[in-house]
């Protein structure tokens, strides 16, 4: 596989984006290098998202739950027990993948909306846990100055530790993605009526996908921690998700990649016009609209039809 | 190999499948014909579980598998084609077909190995035999409507099927798609040594590749026998071949 992405004709072009995206923090603004981290983190979150929603054709509404989780878990771990801070980081995705298969295990059981709103129902019940309890998970003050190691604890050190966690986790999901797992996966998004006449068991398979993207999202969960050395519930609210959502649709669903382009353009708004008018959900809900209408395949899979057409014929026919 | 003894299955009211017998033997072709409306694909629904039966037994190799889920009917060893084309239209021809054969050995749960790299071969000799080898790379969506019929029959044939189920294999064909597909499907039948169960409309095809032929109305069996014998029976002269 690795051969395959050294020979494809973008890997020039790969590689000097994350060449300059490492070299980035020696000459940028820190102001400049925080948001970068940022989009980073929150890219491996629509990217998770995108494993089940895009590639597994699965309604998963309110996946900003499992990210919420992964990042109370590593918190919590780091001011409320004595466990070697390394270890706490494990923990985070774990925890959000335990979490992604005891609600994944029920919703299942249902199709397309009816999933989507039992997961909805499920996942804003521990968003209600969190913002009420307190004594625990500090209610809705959420947990602030939470410890790190020294390693990651400057800004530049913490933007290169995301952007390593970030380039691994791409590197994963693009070989499950790849793999039969993956395969069998878009196929069932694809047709899953003859994926059971062809012996697949769906909801096992669904239930998988799930559970990695769970873990992935728990990722991405940890990762803000060490940027932000702070949780707070808003990470497990709806609204989170429904952004995560829409960085998706923006970016492409079909695509590998558009999740980031999809995150990088939501982040850069709330940043850039966010500083001038709270309404910058307004530019980006015209965006939205203008994607939908010109753009249905998302921004990265516009581009991907212009260097390989006959993909977009394909897709107004597998409508029909 | 299979036995359908007085199936039921009713929507609402109304009585879809209303006591169908059928019995299929090994090795043989048996062709199911009988009007629209007849019952004919609900039965195949029935038979591969994508519906549940009300009464009525399905026996296959000795086992009852009117309970049992689509996916563990396959593994049982029955595969079907669909009569309106159902395949995975955003996949390659190849990746359709590699999908079923990859559910065939178990090694769809596999994570972190390239797809690309497994069970090629077997899907390569599929493909080579449907005739679609020169197509494998192309999305599947892309494919004309009669090169699609026959992606359908490739990706059953995947599961490398005892029995294999085709609904109007050649629904929307034209008379020379129609010739060639029924000659591809006789072929198979006689190289993989399949046992073939099939519908389909166009009474020549029917006569010329099918052994057994099992008569429809109104979702109940009329006969089962050889060819002789259904031309020759007189209530489907009346209801069906419109007594010649």
């Amino acid at each position: 596989m690795f051969k395959n992405i050294i020979h494809s004709k973008w890997f020039g072009l790969i590689a000097g984006i994350f060449i300059l995206l490492f070299i980035c923090p020696l000459f940028a603004p820190r102001f400049f290098v925080y948001i970068l981290a940022l989009i980073y983190v929150t890219s491996l979150l629509a990217m998770s998202l995108n494993m089940v929603v895009g590639h597994g054709g699965l309604f998963q509404f309110h996946h900003g739950v499992f990210y919420g989780v992964g990042a109370y878990a590593v918190a919590l771990m780091l001011t409320k027990s004595s466990i070697p801070m390394w270890f706490g980081f494990i923990v985070g995705p774990v925890v959000a993948a335990i979490i992604g298969l005891i609600i994944g295990w029920f919703c299942v059981r249902l199709t397309r909306l009816y999933f989507g709103m039992l997961q909805i129902s499920l996942g804003s019940l521990i968003w209600a846990i969190v913002f009420r309890w307190y004594s625990f998970t500090g209610g809705d003050d959420g947990i602030h100055g939470i410890p790190m190691p020294s390693l990651i604890s400057s800004l530049n050190s913490s933007y290169y530790f995301i952007l390593i966690i970030l380039v691994i986790c791409l590197i994963l999901m693009y070989m499950i993605l790849k793999s039969p797992f993956g395969n069998t996966l878009q196929a069932i998004r694809d047709n899953s009526q003859r994926c059971e006449a062809i012996g697949i068991n769906i909801k096992r398979y669904q239930l998988g996908g799930i559970v990695v993207a769970t873990f992935f999202a728990g990722v991405a969960g940890v990762l803000f921690v060490v940027l932000e050395r702070s949780v707070f519930p808003d990470l497990l609210f709806w609204v989170l998700s429904l952004e995560i959502f829409i960085m998706c649709l923006l970016g492409g669903w079909f695509t590998f990649a558009g999740p980031i382009l999809g995150a990088a353009i939501t982040v850069a708004l709330r940043t850039f016009v966010g500083r001038y008018t709270e309404y910058w959900t307004l530019i980006l809900g015209i965006i939205l609209i203008l994607v939908i209408f010109f753009l249905p395949e998302g921004v990265m899979g516009f581009f991907q039809d212009l260097f390989k057409p006959g993909t977009k014929k394909v897709a107004e026919r597998g409508k029909g | 190999m299979l036995q359908v003894e007085s199936l039921m299955k009713s929507f609402d009211d109304f009585m879809a499948v209303n006591g169908a017998n059928l019995t299929v033997d090994k090795g043989e072709i048996v062709a199911v014909i009988g009007p629209n409306g007849a019952g004919k694909t609900t039965l195949f629904n029935l038979i591969t579980g994508a519906l549940k039966r009300d009464r009525g037994r399905i026996i296959f190799k000795g086992e009852d598998i009117g309970e049992l889920p689509p996916y563990e009917i396959c593994k049982k060893g029955i595969s079907r084609s669909y009569q309106i084309v159902n395949i995975f239209p955003r996949l390659t021809v190849f990746g359709n077909v590699q999908v079923a054969v990859l559910s065939y050995q178990r090694r769809s749960s596999n994570l972190f190995r390239p797809a690309q790299g497994i069970a090629v071969n077997e899907t390569k000799s599929i493909l080579e035999s449907m005739g679609l080898s020169d197509k494998e790379k192309s999305i599947a969506g892309s494919l004309s409507h009669g090169d699609q019929k026959i992606l359908e029959i490739a990706i059953a044939l995947g599961n490398e099927p005892e029995l294999l189920i085709l609904d109007e294999p050649t629904a929307g064909m034209s008379p020379e798609e129609t010739q060639a597909t029924m000659e591809l499907v006789k072929r198979l039948a006689n190289q993989r040594g399949l046992t073939i169960l099939f519908c389909e409309h166009d009474m020549d095809i029917v006569f010329s590749i099918a052994q057994s032929i099992m008569v429809m109305r109104h979702g109940q069996t009329i006969i089962q026998g050889s060819l002789e014998e259904v031309r020759n029976n007189k209530e489907v002269q009346e209801a069906y071949l419109g007594g010649e």
